[in-house]
């Protein structure tokens, strides 16, 4: 059987672009066509903005990658109309367990709250992601967007001026010039765009290295999350088992530092592990192996004029905890809503600064939990082994010690705590919603609070009077009226209200809370839609 | 503001102390390492404050050869 990331979905076909004899010049271009550049690009032309995405390959990515996609980011596909399909596919998980040694230590399940759209956590390979928001760029163009992926379009030469960028494109035909108004970089972890403008890259390497395999095998274990400290079959290092659709399961085994890298990577040497840790009797197919190291580092800004970085080549995290395309789709949602702001003239080009701001703050989170995760997994010293043991150890007879077991702590959205865009909380309501927030979702009737949400600022009323719509120098915040009436589940309440009878939020089109009060005050209300859009 | 107690707080210190060392008998070095390693986390959670608990690292940090 031909698999997904084995067709070329978007192969080389040849633009007018490489016919102009004075460069084209196009509203953004997007480099890198992985899940964070599309969903890029899917953002800006659902609303209207022309993008064209550039990629050197042709397909999606070889392998399972990211494997494991959080509530926030389903609820960004959502928007971007892949969320559905995702959810369709993937395998939905809450049940882990912790192995140390040859026992079973403890087994948790994560309690996911109730009335949210979006589950936890599901497993799904990248490359379904991928092929996903590649369908939802051709339908897109089928209604008529300015959205266009080039494969086989490799990018060898940045200029950068004051309001523009100038690209030189290698193709199968030859080379040609592109202009772009702005440019965001999307092309990983290795990203050429950063090496081509000499930006740095720091932070702490861990000299480590993982075998990750995808193993293709019928066998009866279940959709849980199987982690392994110490295991008899890889001793002194970390194991971990997770299931994908398909009856792919993925394994990810750590093998240490000084080791060779060509050697453990072939079928003769990973097999025979692959039987220890899944026993003898299991039949299995190898459908992609590979070896990495990983680093926690970030660049010093994601902004740099017309170039803007998001995703991997803007930050590396390790693998534990699931924070790289989780935290990836996080930024370009955070980022399109400003770009588009700016493109249409309805905001101050240093609106995208809080790109920055917010999006390193999100970063610096994920690095910290994704550190913390890797030093607890790979001890570093005499000293970290013992306690990280100790830990293990109590957590198999004492509640009180699990919690200290960290093998990746899951990602969750980050607040946008002391953003330049907030406004001062005015409502002694729930610390969940406080501003800089991803608005946390509700059951309403037969849909979500989410869903209800629109691609613009929204006024969320909650038994509060206001103005349908608000107009405020070029920026439209259109109302939605709700009641905790409504809401037998009392979860607006809960979530939203807390011991007060009535609030009003402003929402930003990323969903994240700008402003809240007790109730509607126009003169307070704009100054804060001005501040959500960087005018004050 | 921290509530750790550095001023004498156990009633019975010498009881204490022979009930912990007695615990560590016949236990070799990696044994009894992996006890106190222990012992400190079960002490950790009864404690529950990360502000005292910030604290106690500190004091501890701060006397004997550390630098």
């Amino acid at each position: 059987m031909t698999k997904i990331f084995e067709i070329p979905l978007y192969p080389y076909e040849r633009s007018e672009d490489q016919d102009q004899t004075t460069p084209a010049r196009r509203k953004v271009v997007v480099i890198g066509a992985g899940p964070v550049g599309l969903a890029a690009a899917i953002d800006l032309a659902q609303q209207g903005i022309e993008v064209v995405v550039l990629d050197d390959n042709d397909r999606v990515s070889f392998g399972s990658r990211a494997i494991c996609f959080a509530k926030r980011p389903l609820e960004i596909l959502d928007r971007l109309g892949c969320g559905q399909k995702m959810v369709d596919k993937g395998v939905e998980w809450d049940v882990g367990k912790v192995f140390f040694d040859t026992r079973e230590v403890y087994k948790f399940e994560l309690l996911a709250e109730k009335g949210h759209r979006r589950p936890a956590f599901i497993n799904l390979q990248q490359y379904y992601l991928e092929q996903f928001l590649v369908e939802r760029v051709r339908d897109l163009q089928v209604e008529g967007a300015m959205i266009e992926i080039r494969g086989r379009n490799k990018v060898s030469a940045i200029g950068t001026h004051p309001d523009h960028v100038t690209l030189e494109i290698d193709t199968p035909e030859g080379s040609y010039n592109l202009e772009a108004d702005w440019l965001i970089a999307c092309d990983g972890a290795t990203s050429p765009t950063r090496s081509m403008l000499g930006l740095d890259f720091v932070g702490r390497v861990f000299e480590d290295n993982f075998l990750i395999a995808d193993v293709v095998m019928e066998a009866d274990f279940p959709s849980e999350r199987w982690f392994w400290f110490d295991p008899p079959f890889n001793k002194g290092q970390s194991a971990l088992l997770h299931k994908q659709p398909d009856n792919v399961w993925r394994i990810d085994l750590q093998l240490g530092w000084d080791i060779d890298k060509e050697k453990e990577k072939r079928p003769e040497n990973v097999i025979p592990r692959l039987k220890a840790m899944l026993g003898d009797d299991v039949d299995f197919e190898l459908e992609w192996v590979s070896i990495y190291t990983f680093q926690c580092r970030r660049m010093e800004k994601f902004r740099y004029g017309r170039v803007l970085f998001a995703g991997d080549s803007a930050h590396q995290v390790s693998p534990f905890g699931a924070r790289g395309a989780n935290s990836g789709l996080q930024d370009t949602d955070n980022l399109i809503w400003k770009l588009k702001l700016v493109l249409d003239g309805n905001a101050p080009e240093s609106l995208l600064d809080s790109y920055d701001v917010e999006r390193i703050h999100g970063a610096e989170e994920n690095i910290m939990n994704s550190t913390r995760s890797t030093d607890f997994i790979t001890p570093k010293s005499e000293i970290s082994r013992i306690m990280r043991d100790a830990v293990l150890d109590l957590s198999e007879q004492y509640d009180f010690a699990r919690p200290l077991v960290n093998s990746g702590r899951l990602s969750v959205p980050c607040t946008y705590d002391g953003s330049p865009l907030n406004s001062a909380d005015a409502l002694d309501g729930p610390a969940r919603s406080r501003p800089g927030s991803p608005c946390p979702d509700v059951a309403l009737g037969d849909g979500f609070l989410l869903d209800q949400l629109g691609i613009g600022f929204t006024l969320l009323t909650i038994d509060a009077d206001a103005p349908e719509s608000i107009e405020e120098d070029g920026i439209t915040v259109t109302r939605l009226a709700l009641s905790v009436k409504d809401d037998p589940t009392m979860a607006l309440k809960e979530r939203y209200l807390g011991d007060n009878d009535s609030a009003v939020y402003l929402i930003r089109p990323d969903q994240h809370v700008a402003a809240r009060r007790p109730s509607y005050d126009d003169h307070l209300m704009r100054a804060a839609i001005r501040r959500a859009t960087g005018k004050e | 503001m921290s509530d750790l107690i550095l001023t004498p707080n156990l009633a019975k210190p010498d009881d204490f102390y022979a009930g912990w060392l007695a615990a560590h008998d016949g236990l070799t070095k990696a044994e009894s390492d992996a006890l106190n390693a222990r012992l400190i986390l079960v002490l950790a959670n009864h404690i529950g404050d990360n502000a005292v608990l910030a604290d106690a690292v500190e004091a501890a940090r701060l006397t004997g050869d550390a630098p």
